[in-house]
């Protein structure tokens, strides 16, 4: 198999020689476990570091808002932006787009190395599979992944099965309209897992209600949905405004059910299903079955999937005259 | 108090141009509907946060209306196709997760439209009423 990481070493390097990059977002591996994180480099010398595997999985796009913060400008001194390169898969891309379109930064300022993706794999799944063991690294295979733990042990798990439920329904692994492609091998465009919101929106009422209000019963407020989404990014959010204060605080369980419905409807025509809120929620919350729903909804209602494209903008600030109103109450003739 | 007698509370965002004026001539034409709404007048229906809607129920109010121009009269021109979009993913939202259908409508009400006015929340009513109090979203202290 083609060696992504090295690639990706290669091209960081070349940007930064050429002076096309001041900051680049990219993975290094992690001090425990096999798992890669997240790192800013700021130098060729440093693109060393830089690693691809099939534990990337933090959506980078997050980062994007806060390396474009400055404070006012005096007119004719402003301090020019950076140029800030990421290493995408197809979901931080999308997200990038989302966020280029709603102004968070200039797309020239942007340097994006795409990697072509075959799946990120499920912390939790892995955990599970191995009953939690430390696990000392990984070799990420075609059809296995191969385990060797802390002590000793070596075990090898189909891939597939260790993949996040995100990629499995991903239907844009290959990132397009990127500055550099890596060549690689991309995960097959399979179903788009809208078969998810169905099963669930076919229960009964107070069926969905008691798992929504199960699930939510778990929240600790603790926000990390809302800071892993790359487009959840207001400097001041609305759970947190005290004039008016909307929402109450503590985990009462009305508040953080509205905590939850007003994030997930603030994602609207701009969630990319990557499930980052997911990922990062300590509790395991299925944000998935919910925040889905935001998703299916915008393309069944707009016809709108956010995808690579620059130029359409996002559903909620447009409109056609004949969108869809059969949810308007009509008065029936008296 | 029995079924027959309860009377909902129900919280209506009207549009200042066009449902609350509707129903100011359901008013002033002295139309009869059920004393159970409680007005917020608002610039537009594309003022209304979808946090409104949920700020009510869970300060108690037993369902949620809210009204604006038709398409294509809004005062603002386009405010309630902006928001059309907005209630429409709103709405099956609530609904996705299990506030009963009912509970949270969406409709248009002109100037004119008096008897539309009533009849509408004479309707809204009823639904709320068969539903019975909202509690799933009610903060209880």
């Amino acid at each position: 198999m083609r060696d992504l990481a090295n690639d990706i070493r290669m091209i960081a390097k070349d940007l930064f020689d050429q002076k096309r990059l001041d900051t680049l977002v990219g993975f290094e591996k992690g001090s425990a476990g096999a798992r890669c994180r997240p790192v800013l480099i700021a130098s060729a010398a440093e693109a060393r570091s830089l690693a691809w595997d099939a534990t990337c999985s933090n959506n980078l796009a997050v980062y994007l808002p806060f390396l474009f913060q400055r404070p006012p400008q005096r007119k004719g001194a402003e301090i020019p932006l950076p140029k800030v390169g990421f290493v995408v898969k197809g979901c931080d891309l999308r997200s990038i787009v989302a966020l280029v379109k709603e102004k968070q930064a200039p797309r020239e300022n942007l340097v994006l190395i795409g990697v072509p993706c075959r799946g990120m794999v499920d912390e939790r799944k892995l955990a599970a599979a191995i009953d939690g063991a430390e696990i000392a690294s990984l070799e990420d295979g075609d059809e296995k992944i191969a385990a060797a733990l802390a002590d000793g042990r070596s075990v090898s798990l189909g891939r597939e099965e260790m993949l996040q439920d995100a990629c499995l329904t991903c239907q844009q692994p290959v990132p397009e309209g990127v500055d550099v492609l890596i060549e690689g091998e991309a995960r097959p465009v399979g179903d788009n897992g809208d078969s998810l919101v169905k099963s669930f929106a076919a229960l009964a009422v107070s069926e969905r209600w008691m798992r929504f209000q199960q699930e939510i019963s778990r929240c600790i407020r603790c926000y990390a949905c809302r800071q892993a989404c790359p487009t959840c990014y207001c400097k001041e959010c609305f759970a947190e405004m005290n004039s008016p204060a909307w929402i109450g605080v503590s985990t009462e369980l009305t508040d953080a059910m509205i905590f939850h419905l007003i994030r997930i409807f603030h994602q609207a025509g701009r969630c990319v299903e990557c499930d980052a809120c997911m990922r990062a929620c300590p509790m395991g919350i299925d944000l998935r079955t919910f925040t889905k729903k935001i998703a299916a909804d915008v393309r069944e209602l707009f016809g709108f999937t956010p995808g690579f494209d620059l130029e359409t903008p996002p559903p909620l600030v447009t409109f056609t005259e004949d969108d869809s109103q059969e949810f308007i109450t009509e008065p029936h003739k008296t | 108090m029995s079924e027959q007698t309860w009377q909902p509370k129900i919280v209506a965002f009207l549009c200042n141009w066009c449902s609350y004026a509707g129903a100011d001539l359901a008013g002033v034409s002295r139309m009869q509907y059920p004393p159970s709404i409680r007005v917020v007048r608002v610039p537009c229906s594309g003022r209304i946060n979808p946090l409104f809607l949920v700020a009510a129920l869970q300060n108690g109010a037993d369902g949620v209306l809210v009204s604006g121009c038709h398409p294509g009269d809004c005062h603002y021109l386009s405010g309630n196709l902006v928001a059309r979009r907005k209630f429409a993913v709103v709405k099956n939202l609530l609904e996705y997760v299990g506030i009963e259908p009912g509970r949270v409508q969406f409709s248009w009400v002109s100037a004119s439209e008096g008897g539309r006015f009533a009849a509408l929340i004479a309707q809204v009513t009823e639904d709320v009423r068969r539903l019975g109090p909202q509690k799933r979203l009610a903060k209880v202290l």
